[in-house]
C-alpha cells in the first residue's frame, strides 16, 4: 500500500465529507456520492479511509457497497458522463446505432468506458423513465431526446469544440 | 424463562417453545432437524441457502413454504419438515449450488467434512444440469500462512462474513459486486495475506464447504522431517487439543485425551513429546510476576494478556498506541519453543542445535502466523518453532498413519517439560489465564496458601466477565473478554479513561482456544464448546497440582536455569517485543 503516499487523494477533503455526516455509517451511500462528486470516481484509498474512520464499517464493507451500486465507478469517469439508455423502448427505437456512433467518435475500444484524455465517459443504463422521448441520452444531467447517430455526433462535436479539442 | 409457554406442532408432535429466536431452534430442541448450510447458532440468521425450508400450515388452513432459520415460531402452527414439496425445493437448491460449484470433490481439503457434499449425497443429486456451469476457475488465495480461500467452492452463504464481523468486528471479508458476479473477498479483491486479517480462522470454522480452509501446506514438511533420520523432531501440543481431537475419532467432545495424544505422537514418529500446558504454567510464573511488579511499582495498567496471537496482531494493527499495556511474555507456544531450543540439546543425547526440528500442535490458525514472527527468530535466522499444525491437521496425520486413536494405550509425556498443573490446562478456555494468574498472584502477594482455587465468576463462555479479587487488602479488578468485538470496546473504555480494571484477558475466539479456528469443526452445535471447556475444568480438578508454581518441573527449571521469574535469563528466553503494524492507509487527518 505504498502508492498511497503519492496518491492524489486528499484525505483532509475526505475527512471533511465524513465530518459533514457526523461519521455516521447510515450515510455511507451519501458519503460515497460526495466523494465521487469530487474525484468523478471512488479511489481505493478514499474507500479505505472511510472504512477505517467510520464506526462499524471496514474497507471491505465500503468496497462491497461501492461495487453493488451501478452509480458508483471505481474507474475515473470523464468530465462529460454520457449515459445511453438501452431500456426496451430506447432499444427498439435504435439506441444501439447511437451507442456505436459514440464509441466510434470517442475511439473507445471494447470494454473501455472513458476516452483518452478523460473528457468523456460512456455508460449504458437501463430505462431512464423517458420512454416517450426514446432513444434518450443524458450528458451530465442534461437530457437529449430522440437521438440518432448523426444528432449525437453533432452534440459531441459541439462539446469538443467548447473544450478546444476538436 | 418467565415468558408464557406456547406450543406448535412439528411433524404431528406438540412442541413447547418460549423465547427461541427462530423456528429452526425449536425444531432442534424438539430433537428433530432440517438441513442447513448457512445457519450457525452463534451468528445472526441470514436465510441465504434456503435449505432449511419447511412447510408451515396455519390454523386457517393456509399453507406456505418458509425458511425455518428466519421465521419466528408462532403458536398454533403445524410444521412439516419433509413433504415432497419441501424436498423438491431442497433438491433444486442443491442442484443450483452445485451447478456453479467446483465439484472436484475427491481432492478437496473439505472432502468428507463438507456439508454441501453431505446433503448432495443425502438428497441423491445425481445430475447437475448445465444451468450456469462455472466456466472460469478463479485462483486459490494461499497468501495467508493460516488460511486458504478458494472462491470456486464458495456458495455465498455469508457465514464467514458474519463471523468476521460479529465475532471480531473486523469485516476483513465482505461481499463484493452484485447478482451472479457476487464474491466474498477482502477489500478490492486483495489477498488475505496482505489484509488486516488476524488469522483467527473463525471464517474457516463456519464455512460449510471448502471455500475457506486451514492452510495445511506444512503437513508434508512435518512428515518429511519425521522421516528424515538426520532430524530429531520435538513436538508440543496445546491445552485445547486434548479435549477436541477425540471428536474426529468418535469420542465425545470434552473427553480428555492427553495420554492418548502422547502415545499417538510417539507412534507417528516424533522423538520427544512435550506439553504446552507446562509452558502455560511457565507463562503464569512470568506473567503473574510481571503483573504484580506493574501493580506495586506503578507500571502500565491494565495489563493485557499476550497468549492469543490473533489479539496481539489486532492490537499491533488497530491500536499500536496500546502496545505498552501488553504483557511482554511470549505465549505458551512461544515460551515452549524457546525452552526446547535452549534446553533439549542439553538434556537429551543426540539432539543438537542443528538437527532439532520443533513442531507444535495448536487449536489455532493464528499460531501458524505467530511462529513466523520476526521476534521469534533465532540468531541464525531460523524460527524457534519450525512448523505449526492445527488439531484438524493432527487428526489427518493420525488417520494417514493408520493409528487406532480410540483404542490406543495412553502414555506419559517426556521429561522435563511434560508435567502440568490445572492452572496450565485451563489456559484453553476464556477466563482460564486470569484464573491461573490469580492463583499464583494471590500466593505471591499474600504469602499465604490459597485454599479455594476455583474462581467461578471467571468461568463460563460469556463474552464479558468482570471479577473483583481481594488479595488480602490489595483489591484488584479483572476483566475477561473473548472475541475482538468485545476487546475493541475495552480499548475504547481505556482510551476514554473509563477502565477501572488492572488486568485484561483477551482471547479472540468465542469461548477461547477450545473453540479455535484449528479445532474440529463444531459450528452447528453450541454445546460442543461448553463440553470442551468442561473437559479442561475437569482436568484441572482432577490433576495433582492446581497452581503453576507448584509444578515440580517449573520449580526445577527456575532452580537450575532461570533463577527467578522475570530474571535476566527469563527475559532473554521468555519475553518478547511488539511492533506497530499500522500501514499508511490508516493515517488520520481528522484527529
Amino acid at each position: 500500500m505504498t502508492e498511497i503516499a503519492t496518491s492524489k487523494v486528499n484525505f483532509r477533503d475526505i475527512d471533511n465529507i465524513l465530518k459533514s455526516f457526523d461519521y455516521n455509517k447510515s450515510y455511507l451511500i451519501a458519503m460515497l456520492q460526495k466523494v465521487q462528486e469530487v474525484y468523478r470516481y471512488l479511489p481505493e484509498e478514499a474507500m479505505t479511509y472511510i472504512g477505517e474512520h467510520v464506526d462499524g464499517l471496514s474497507p471491505a464493507t465500503v468496497y462491497g457497497v461501492a461495487t453493488f451500486y451501478a452509480q458508483f465507478s471505481l474507474e475515473p469517469k470523464g468530465k462529460y458522463e454520457i449515459k445511453v439508455c438501452d431500456g426496451t423502448a430506447c432499444h427498439v427505437r435504435g439506441s444501439m446505432p447511437v451507442l456505436n456512433a459514440i464509441r466510434n467518435k470517442l475511439n473507445l475500444k471494447e470494454g473501455q468506458t472513458t476516452c483518452e484524455g478523460g473528457l468523456f465517459s460512456l455508460e449504458i443504463v437501463s430505462c431512464l423513465g423517458a420512454c416517450g422521448l426514446a432513444p434518450v441520452c443524458v450528458i451530465n444531467d442534461k437530457v437529449y431526446p430522440q437521438m440518432t447517430s448523426d444528432a449525437i455526433s453533432t452534440i459531441l462535436d459541439t462539446l469538443m469544440k467548447e473544450e478546444g479539442v476538436a | 424463562m418467565s415468558e408464557d409457554k406456547k406450543t406448535l406442532i412439528i411433524e404431528g408432535k406438540e412442541v413447547e417453545f418460549t423465547n427461541e429466536p427462530n423456528l429452526l431452534e425449536v425444531i432442534r430442541k424438539a430433537g428433530m432437524n432440517v438441513p442447513t448450510l448457512c445457519y450457525r447458532p452463534d451468528l445472526t440468521s441470514f436465510g441465504a441457502c434456503r435449505m432449511c425450508v419447511v412447510e408451515v400450515e396455519y390454523p386457517n388452513g393456509r399453507k406456505m413454504i418458509n425458511s425455518s432459520c428466519t421465521m419466528p415460531p408462532e403458536a398454533g402452527i403445524k410444521v412439516h419438515l419433509n413433504t415432497q414439496k419441501v424436498r423438491n425445493i431442497r433438491k433444486m437448491v442443491l442442484e443450483l449450488l452445485l451447478a456453479n460449484h467446483d465439484r472436484e470433490c475427491t481432492t478437496c481439503e473439505k472432502s468428507g467434512a463438507c456439508e454441501l457434499q453431505k446433503y448432495a449425497e443425502e438428497y441423491g443429486i445425481r445430475h447437475v444440469k448445465q444451468y450456469a456451469q462455472r466456466e472460469v476457475m478463479v485462483k486459490k488465495d494461499a497468501s495467508s500462512c493460516a488460511l486458504i480461500r478458494d472462491n470456486n467452492k464458495c456458495i455465498l452463504c455469508g457465514a464467514c462474513v458474519r463471523a468476521c464481523d460479529e465475532h471480531q468486528g473486523l469485516q476483513v471479508l465482505g461481499f463484493a459486486n452484485r447478482g451472479s458476479k457476487t464474491v466474498v473477498e477482502p477489500m478490492a479483491g486483495r489477498d488475505l495475506g496482505s489484509s488486516e486479517c488476524i488469522n483467527c480462522g473463525q471464517c474457516a470454522a463456519v464455512c460449510p464447504t471448502g471455500a475457506i480452509t486451514i492452510n495445511d501446506t506444512q503437513l508434508d514438511e512435518v512428515w518429511k522431517a519425521i522421516n528424515n533420520p538426520e532430524k530429531k523432531v520435538v513436538v508440543q501440543f496445546a491445552p485445547s487439543v486434548r479435549v477436541a481431537i477425540g471428536e474426529m475419532f468418535g469420542l465425545d467432545a470434552g473427553v480428555n485425551s492427553t495420554k492418548k495424544i502422547n502415545a499417538v505422537l510417539r507412534k507417528i514418529g516424533f522423538d520427544l513429546v512435550f506439553d504446552t500446558n507446562f509452558s502455560a504454567d511457565l507463562t503464569i510464573m512470568e506473567e503473574a510476576h510481571e503483573f504484580i511488579d506493574r501493580l506495586q511499582n506503578g507500571g502500565k495498567l491494565p495489563l493485557f494478556t499476550s497468549c492469543c496471537p490473533g489479539w496481539v496482531r489486532f492490537l499491533e494493527i488497530q491500536h499500536p498506541d496500546m502496545l505498552d499495556h501488553l504483557s511482554s511474555c511470549k505465549s505458551p507456544q512461544g515460551m515452549m519453543g524457546a525452552i526446547i531450543r535452549e534446553y533439549v540439546p542439553q538434556n537429551h543425547e543426540g539432539f543438537t542445535k542443528d538437527n532439532l526440528v520443533s513442531v507444535s500442535i495448536m487449536p489455532c490458525t493464528a499460531k501458524k502466523y505467530e511462529a513466523k514472527r520476526e521476534q521469534f527468530k533465532m540468531a541464525d535466522g531460523r524460527q524457534e518453532i519450525d512448523y505449526v499444525l492445527t488439531t484438524q491437521e493432527l487428526g489427518r496425520m493420525i488417520k494417514e498413519a493408520g493409528i487406532d486413536f480410540k483404542n490406543i494405550e495412553g502414555e506419559e509425556p517426556d521429561s522435563p517439560f511434560g508435567k502440568y498443573t490445572g492452572a496450565g490446562t485451563i489456559f484453553g478456555v476464556s477466563g482460564g489465564v486470569a484464573e491461573a494468574a490469580a492463583r499464583t498472584a494471590y500466593e505471591v502477594v499474600t504469602g499465604e496458601t490459597l485454599q479455594n482455587v476455583v474462581i467461578d465468576d471467571m468461568r463460563g463462555t460469556k463474552r464479558v466477565k468482570t471479577v473483583e479479587l481481594d488479595l488480602k487488602g490489595t483489591k484488584i479488578k479483572v476483566k475477561i473478554v473473548n472475541t475482538l468485538r468485545e476487546a475493541e470496546k475495552c480499548m475504547r473504555e481505556i482510551k476514554e479513561g473509563k477502565a477501572d480494571y488492572q488486568l485484561l484477558e483477551v482471547m479472540a475466539c468465542p469461548g477461547g482456544c477450545i473453540n479455535g479456528g484449528g479445532q474440529p469443526q463444531s459450528c452447528n452445535d453450541s454445546n460442543i464448546k461448553e463440553l470442551r471447556a468442561q473437559g479442561l475444568y475437569t482436568d484441572d480438578a482432577t490433576g495433582e497440582w492446581r497452581k503453576s508454581h507448584e509444578n515440580p518441573e517449573i520449580k526445577d527449571l527456575y532452580a537450575n536455569h532461570l533463577e527467578k521469574p522475570n530474571s535476566h535469563k527469563a527475559h532473554e528466553l521468555l519475553h518478547t517485543t511488539y511492533v506497530n503494524k499500522r500501514t499508511n492507509c490508516y493515517i488520520s487527518v481528522g484527529e
